[in-house]
């Protein structure tokens, strides 16, 4: 059987920028990879060629099927969930709006199956009762559990979550990531670019990490994290460890 | 003649009324198909293609930079010349106004799908929307709270814009008006009446913008 999501030789510029180098990577089925690398390495950028917000150069399959900017990429999105940092639940709805939309309007599905299944997932998030509030009344690490509630909602084969607790007070970080742990934990494939490291290290199968537009190390995060074997991913968690322990001044 | 001011408008009123039907007509004309115009001007205008993008400025520009007056003279008149057809002068009206309003209306569309954040257009194609729907049901609603004042006070425009039709020889409530004056010298209590009659339509469009501003203040 054919990876879920496999790239070869793939590319993407901006401008004179090159952002992405020749990315060769397999992700299976049930698969959680996380995506690590100092700012500006391309990360966010590999996760946004996936479902075709931008579109590269070179071999792009997605279970199988060869991508290009050509392709249907309406139908294919409806099999890739995505989270993105600054949450973009839509003001004008109401967090079961927000949730129903692409069921609804997307996937033409029955509005009793999809309320059913929205209210569902809600309570399995924790937040049951938000059903009819604005995004407005809701604090940012609830307005996140709504988006992966609106991308799960389609019923997607793989989810990609793209910084998701960046912009989230560190006490609400938490909530967040206990969710996305929830779903590696029912076999979900999860494709997950974090800064998180602690959090990377409990969740992943399989540790990237990125470096100006290549994969420059990959590997199993225990192993990773305990001995990086290039000098560029040692230097980049050296700075987090020395985050975790800042010392005191004198 | 008639004794008093009120008797004057009485006796007026019907000969006015049909005039004030007029300008509505056109107005209304015009104002339905500058708002559909507008958004298509609007949406072609923020989907960031170059060519296109020129062409709109090219578009605007035109009904910015040569006076109302000359394009409607120019369809009336021009227009049977250059290609044989020739325009009933209401039709006539209709159109050039709705050109100019669509091209405005159509620059506030853009300019209230460019204000919105850029991930938001995102996330809906992320869920696999189309851009129809994209379009339908997330960026216009959004943006419409904040084109809406604008939008409006183009509408005031085309109202009293549609003055300009008695040029081309639309009898509209002006015109008619002038000719009441004519016969009665009544300059005062006429163009008081006209004053009263276009405060009064576009008074309301002004208090209707505001109270739908407060109602779609979400956010």
């Amino acid at each position: 059987m054919s990876a879920l999501i496999e790239l070869s030789g793939f590319s993407k510029r901006f401008g004179d920028t090159q952002v992405l180098r020749e990315i060769d990577l397999r992700v299976e089925r049930g698969e959680v990879v996380v995506i690590i690398g100092p700012s500006g390495c391309g990360k966010s950028t590999l996760l946004r060629c996936l479902n075709g917000l931008e579109i590269g150069e070179g071999g792009l399959q997605f279970a199988g099927e060869a991508l290009d900017a050509g392709s249907d990429w309406s139908r294919v999105r409806q099999r890739i969930g995505m989270v993105f940092q600054s949450y973009q639940l839509f003001p004008h709805m109401t967090v079961l709006e927000n949730i129903l939309l692409g069921p609804l309007q997307v996937q033409k599905r029955a509005r009793a199956e999809v309320q059913a299944q929205a209210e569902a997932l809600l309570t399995r998030v924790g937040l049951g009762e938000r059903a009819g509030a604005y995004p407005r009344e809701l604090s940012g690490g609830q307005q996140q559990r709504i988006a992966i509630v609106r991308a799960l909602c389609m019923n997607p084969e793989v989810m990609l979550f793209d910084e998701v607790t960046a912009a989230l007070d560190p006490e609400m970080v938490k909530e967040v990531l206990d969710v996305i742990l929830d779903l590696a934990d029912g076999g979900m494939t999860l494709l997950i670019v974090t800064h998180e490291m602690a959090f990377a290290r409990a969740v992943a199968d399989r540790i990237l990490f990125m470096d100006e537009g290549r994969i420059a190390e990959e590997g199993e995060p225990q192993a990773f994290f305990s001995a990086p074997r290039t000098a560029r991913a040692q230097q980049f968690l050296e700075r987090f460890s020395y985050l975790q322990n800042v010392p005191r001044r004198k | 003649m008639p004794s008093s001011g009120l008797e004057l408008l009485w006796q007026v009123a019907p000969q006015l009324g049909r005039g004030a039907i007029q300008t509505l007509a056109i107005a209304l004309a015009a104002i339905l198909c500058s708002t559909l115009g507008g958004l298509l001007y609007g949406v072609l205008g923020s989907l960031g293609r170059r060519a296109l993008d020129a062409l709109l400025r090219f578009y605007l520009e035109l009904f910015r930079a040569i006076p109302l007056l000359v394009w409607l003279y120019l369809f009336f008149f021009g227009l049977p010349l250059l290609t044989g057809v020739s325009l009933s002068s209401f039709a006539c009206a209709v159109l050039v106004l709705s050109l100019w309003g669509a091209s405005e209306v159509g620059e506030v569309v853009r300019g209230g799908l460019q204000s919105l954040p850029r991930a938001q257009r995102e996330a809906g194609l992320a869920l696999g929307l189309s851009t129809w729907q994209l379009y339908r049901l997330v960026l216009i609603p959004q943006a419409l709270k904040r084109m809406t004042p604008p939008t409006i006070n183009v509408y005031t425009r085309l109202i009293k814009g549609s003055s300009l039709a008695v040029l081309i020889g639309v009898i509209e409530v002006i015109k008619v008006g002038q000719q009441i004056i004519e016969r009665t010298h009544e300059h005062v209590l006429i163009y008081g009446t006209l004053f009263v009659f276009f405060f009064l339509i576009c008074y309301p469009l002004s208090l209707a913008s505001r109270a739908l501003e407060r109602r779609w203040s979400y956010a």
